[in-house]
């Protein structure tokens, strides 16, 4: 059994309720939600913090996934199994789906939230790459309201989010447009292994052309998204040279490490493969979508 | 047979198993459910660095812990003279570290506590002061003249050299390579992995200050050697141990060894008075805990151009970590790893083996390895394949052609075992039947037309278990010899006491089977007691595949002395001579009045009353008797692998899996497919992710199962098995050990099949494991060892 160091332990009842303890502890005080990525570093004592706030009874509060103006709006302690089983989601960002499908197994599914993923950053997290392939924002409380953020604000790279001291994350907003398709692609070594490489991509089509694209990818370094590749997916139809082309653009930009999971250059080359399928296959479903 | 009898045999058949009632419901007793009145709680203070002088230890604040009883240093246990024991391998090993440390994760130091939290928040308050050493890893390098010497504890010692041993002749195989026509070479390493099993090592050690007598629950798969060897090591008297060693959530050879921790905990039971647990966390367990293979190896292969296999020759450089702590028979350095001329009749063979030690975790002899015939099997089928390519030939072809023949057994191989039976080719035909292969072979152009990448590997192994006969084999001096004793009661109910110690293998099921089938008790009948050295014989455990070949031989022939007495006391209860009686299962009856007779239940009665008994006969019909095998056994089987690798990821995925086993006589099939089915998801695991690496600090990078991944339901398919008999001629009842076949075959079946599917890329050789990204390193032509 590992045994993480000692912590005081705190159950908050409501987001108001959470925040005021946040303010009242201060600091080494950190809010647990599914426990699937905290609880393992407390274990291996890779964090020690001294207050936990548990925020599992506001699963009911801060979980749902439903269509509100135009958005799909996720609460922050939605489950990784209510995503993976949102008729919502697979109908609309099925990039939601596909990952979800590949995200751990169904004990960590069971009890992980978005909220957690998100703040947790992990590098090899997917759905920060989700997230930020589909364009969705991020709603972050503090005891003086609430901040807006896009995903090129809200993850500031591996660990590391905008969420300061005294805040949480509460909702996940996800635009809705016609003509719209994602995907989601991964490599792992083992079924529930964390990505090798993943690579997410969305795409809007209109009058046969590509209106709108975004790519994500994760486990590969710095900025999960690749601005430079949408770029050049905008604007033109699409075609496997197309998305040939800014599948090279977005390998060549990532900036992977060797690691257990891989070589550099085998990351770098996957995420080209990678991109280039989940363009393929959110084409193919933006095209359902549109006729 | 009726459908009731399927369901129950009295004697071989599909049984299901006994044991399973209390798992099932979770009312299994392991080391960690052992509870006592005031016991404490042990932790260990494991080292950060691969290598480090220790310059000081200050335990002060640890002591002034409110919960702390005892800090138990390397200095305090130098007192006693326990600081170091000796291993299975005629070196010794620190308990706890008073020089150096040699591993990360070597321990250092040892808190007693009243609960196992305060126990491990009490290690963060231990301050060692390390200075740092360099270290070494790669066992390629360790004997570097600039490598850093690990141990300058061992007087005069200047290299990390452990020992050099050969087999077979080397004149006579550098003469058939001289006159081959083809000689295939390749440098292949069967990586550092890890059995992992899902319970970790723990002991409760109870030492009672009155009577002196020491009681220690442990995970061990062999009790009664390690009371032995408490006994030879601190100093206890034989008769004042007693070692428990009940439910055991998995070995695979993990569990075979006696680890500091244990040591730690009889030590500090002794210092306290108390009772202490002491049971190791997952990544203590990865970490510190016996490894499995480290095999560098290079091996040649030389044949005619017609495919006529004549000699193989090997050399090993083995890394045996930072101490000899190998658990192996004593005469066999390399385990058995001289069986590696494998399924083949060639004219000559030879291998040397060196061992060195390097920076890393000890041990090397765990993980169904069979004593090293695992590494054996993987060099030999990957050489044979290799071959196959080299001469354009088929790999299933070329094996047929040069198997050993069923008229040539017993066999007696070139390194100098001798097969007991076997008969390759019907195995293997059966094989390849199951699994289609030449419309295989059919599908495999069409795919490649289309740029796809499917392989086909072909796999065959002999195994060699049952170790082994008291004039080759001992561990420390111990025979490998395993008791048998089998009480039966007045009504007919019988217990079975048996040495040798499940851990998952279903012993009280398979023996309870082997004494119904002799005597005909029902197996519900009969209670099979095992893991207790003050209820069982002597005997050396449960590894190596030993335990039916030796302990269930033991108990048939037990099972048969107890059928003896019962045909005396049967004669005087029918009054007729002995001779004039006939068994059939569970009944003597009276030749030419088959009427006339007594079943083993009634005899049994007889036996116990007042029946005026026989001269020979004491009364009672219990009997006990040592069992010393008088050759190993040889299992065999042929393994076919489908793989399909995605040309874009490189991502392999095993398609299909046939295994064709020959066990000999099988007793229970559904525990024999158990077998096969976990040794198969091993042979997955390690052939496509399973590696314990280092980086070049010595860092263990494999310390946790999100590091060290072993396969789920979703990486095997649906298995294939199916089998031959072949009776070893030897054993009393013809069976042959079944438990690491699978772990010793599959491995360098999948590896055949991935290099297979490679082919186009003109790949003739990786390295396991077969991951992703150094499956695409491969097609790139850069395949490299891992780290
Ligand atoms: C075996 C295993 C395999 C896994 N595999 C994958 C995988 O393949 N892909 C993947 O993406 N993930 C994987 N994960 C991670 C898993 O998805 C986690 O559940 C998730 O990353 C964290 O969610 P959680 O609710 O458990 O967060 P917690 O562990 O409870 O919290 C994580 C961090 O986020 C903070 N936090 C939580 N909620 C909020 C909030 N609302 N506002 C502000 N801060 C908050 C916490 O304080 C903590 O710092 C795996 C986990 C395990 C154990």
């Amino acid at each position: 059994m590992q045994v993480p160091s000692p912590f005081e332990y705190e159950r908050a009842t409501s987001v108001e309720h959470a925040l005021e303890l946040l303010a009242r502890l201060g600091p080494d005080a950190r809010l647990l939600a599914g426990g699937h990525s905290l609880l393992p570093m407390m274990k291996l004592r890779l964090a020690s913090p001294e207050y936990l706030i548990d925020i599992d009874p506001l699963a009911g509060e801060l979980g749902y996934v439903r269509e509100q103006d135009g958005e799909v709006r996720i609460g922050a302690m939605t489950r990784h199994r209510e995503l993976l089983e949102s008729e919502l989601l697979a109908r609309r960002v099925a990039i939601f789906t596909d990952a979800e499908r590949v995200i751990a197994d169904p004990v960590v599914r069971n009890r992980g939230t978005i909220g957690g993923a998100l703040c947790q950053a992990d590098p090899a997290e997917d759905l920060s790459a989700v997230c930020a392939a589909a364009d969705a924002r991020v709603v972050v409380r503090g005891r003086d309201g609430e901040r807006v953020l896009d995903m090129r604000a809200f993850h500031r790279g591996a660990y590391e989010t905008a969420v300061e001291d005294g805040e949480m994350v509460t909702e996940i907003r996800v635009p809705l447009h016609p003509g719209a398709g994602s995907a989601y692609e991964k490599v792992e070594r083992r079924v529930g292994d964390w990505a090798v490489v993943a690579a997410g991509a969305a795409v809007r089509l209109s009058d046969g052309t590509i209106e709108h694209a975004a790519i994500a990818l994760a486990a590969v370094g710095g900025d999960v998204t690749s601005p430079a590749a949408a770029e050049a997916l905008a604007g033109r139809p699409p075609s496997e040279e197309l998305f040939a082309e800014a599948a090279g653009i977005a390998a060549a930009g990532c900036s992977p490490v060797t690691d257990q999971r891989g070589s550099a250059e085998y990351k770098r080359h996957v995420a080209a493969e990678l991109t280039l399928r989940a363009l393929r296959r959110a084409t193919a479903r933006a095209l359902r979508e549109e006729s | 047979m009726s459908a009731v009898e399927e369901q129950r045999p009295i004697g071989y058949g599909r049984l299901k198993r006994k044991e399973d009632a209390r798992f099932i419901r979770g009312q299994g007793t392991y080391v960690d459910d052992v509870q006592l009145p005031g016991m404490l709680h042990g932790a260990i203070l494991r080292s950060p660095v691969a290598h480090a002088r220790i310059a000081s230890i200050d335990t002060s604040a640890a002591l002034a812990h409110p919960k702390v009883h005892a800090v138990i240093t390397g200095r305090d246990l130098e007192a006693q003279g326990l600081s170091w024991m000796p291993t299975l391998s005629a070196d010794v090993q620190a308990v706890l570290a008073t020089d150096k440390v040699r591993f990360q994760g070597q321990e250092v130091a040892f808190v007693i506590a009243d609960d196992r939290y305060s126990a491990r928040d009490a290690l963060e308050l231990i301050d060692v002061d390390y200075d740092t050493l360099p270290a070494v890893v790669n066992a390629r390098k360790a004997l570097d003249p600039d490598a850093p010497v690990i141990r300058d504890d061992l007087e005069g010692k200047t290299d990390n050299h452990i020992f050099d041993w050969e087999s077979g002749d080397r004149a006579a195989t550098d003469a058939v390579f001289a006159r081959a026509d083809v000689v295939v070479s390749q440098e292949m390493l069967y990586p550092r992995v890890h059995p992992a099993p899902m319970e970790t090592c723990g002991a409760v050690a109870d030492y009672d200050r009155v009577s002196g007598k020491l009681t220690l629950w442990s995970t061990t798969q062999a009790p009664h050697a390690h009371r032995t060897l408490y006994a030879l090591v601190a100093g206890l008297p034989e008769h004042k141990i007693r070692v428990i060693s009940p439910d055991i959530g998995g070995g695979f050879g993990n569990k075979v060894g006696i680890y500091p921790g244990y040591v730690c905990a009889v030590v500090g039971s002794i210092v306290t008075g108390k009772p202490i647990k002491w049971v190791e966390d997952r990544s203590e367990n990865l970490m510190a805990t016996s490894f499995a293979r480290d095999y560098v190896m290079r091996g040649s292969i030389a044949a005619t151009s017609e495919g006529r296999i004549l000699g193989v020759q090997v050399d090993v450089i083995a890394d045996h970590g930072a101490f000899n702590t190998t658990a192996q028979p004593t005469r066999y350095p390399a385990g058995f790893f001289h069986v590696f001329t494998g399924s083949y009749d060639l004219e000559a063979a030879h291998c040397s083996v060196r061992g060195v030690y390097t920076n890393k975790a000890p041990g090397g002899v765990a993980y169904a390895c069979s004593f090293r015939i695992t590494e054996a099997v993987y060099l030999v089928e990957r050489m044979v394949d290799m071959l196959a390519r080299e001469l354009d030939a088929d790999p299933a072809e070329l094996r047929l052609r040069n198997f050993i023949r069923p008229e040539q057994f017993p066999y007696a191989c070139r390194t100098g075992w001798v097969y007991d039976s076997g008969d390759y080719e019907r195995t293997m035909r059966k094989a390849l039947a199951i699994a289609g292969y030449d419309e295989l072979r059919r599908e495999q152009v069409e795919r490649r037309a289309r740029g796809e990448l499917m392989g086909i590997g072909v796999g065959f192994f002999t195994e060699a278990v049952g170790a082994g006969p008291r004039r080759h084999m001992d561990i420390l001096g111990l025979g490998m010899a395993d008791g048998a004793e089998l009480r039966v009661h007045p009504t007919g109910k019988a217990q079975l006491g048996i040495s040798v110690q499940t851990q998952g293998q279903g012993h009280e099921t398979t023996f309870a089977q082997i004494v119904a089938e002799e005597l005909g008790i029902p197996p519900e009948d009969i209670e099979v007691v095992h893991g207790d050295t003050d209820n069982t014989p002597f005997g050396l455990g449960t590894y190596g595949s030993r335990s039916t070949p030796v302990s269930g031989a033991a108990t048939a022939v037990v099972a048969r002395k107890v059928r003896e007495k019962a045909r005396i006391v049967a004669g005087a209860m029918l009054e007729v001579a002995p001779e004039d009686l006939a068994w059939e299962r569970g009944r003597w009856f009276v030749r030419g009045d088959p009427e006339q007779g007594a079943t083993i239940q009634e005899i049994a009665m007889a036996a116990h009353g007042s029946l005026e008994l026989p001269e020979g006969v004491e009364g009672g019909l219990d009997s006990e008797t040592v069992y010393n095998p008088p050759n190993l056994t040889f299992p065999f089987g042929a393994y076919l692998c489908v793989v399909d690798v995605d040309p874009g990821t490189a991502a392999v995925r095993v398609r299909r899996f046939v295994a064709v086993d020959d066990c000999g006589t099988r007793i229970n099939p559904i525990i024999i497919e158990g077998q096969v089915h976990g040794g198969l998801t091993d042979g997955v695991g390690m052939a496509l992710m399973e590696l314990i690496a280092f980086d070049e600090d010595g860092n263990c990078l494999g310390g946790s199962l999100m590091d060290y991944l072993i396969p789920t339901a979703l990486e095997v398919p649906d298995w294939e098995t199916d089998f031959t008999v072949t009776p070893s001629p030897h054993h009393p009842i013809g069976a042959k050990g079944i438990g690491e076949s699978a772990t010793v075959g599959s491995p360098p079946t999948i590896v055949n099949a991935v290099v297979d599917a490679l082919a186009p890329y003109g790949v003739r050789h990786m390295d396991m494991p077969c991951t992703p990204s150094r499956v695409w390193e491969a097609m790139q032509g850069n395949a490299k060892p891992p780290q």
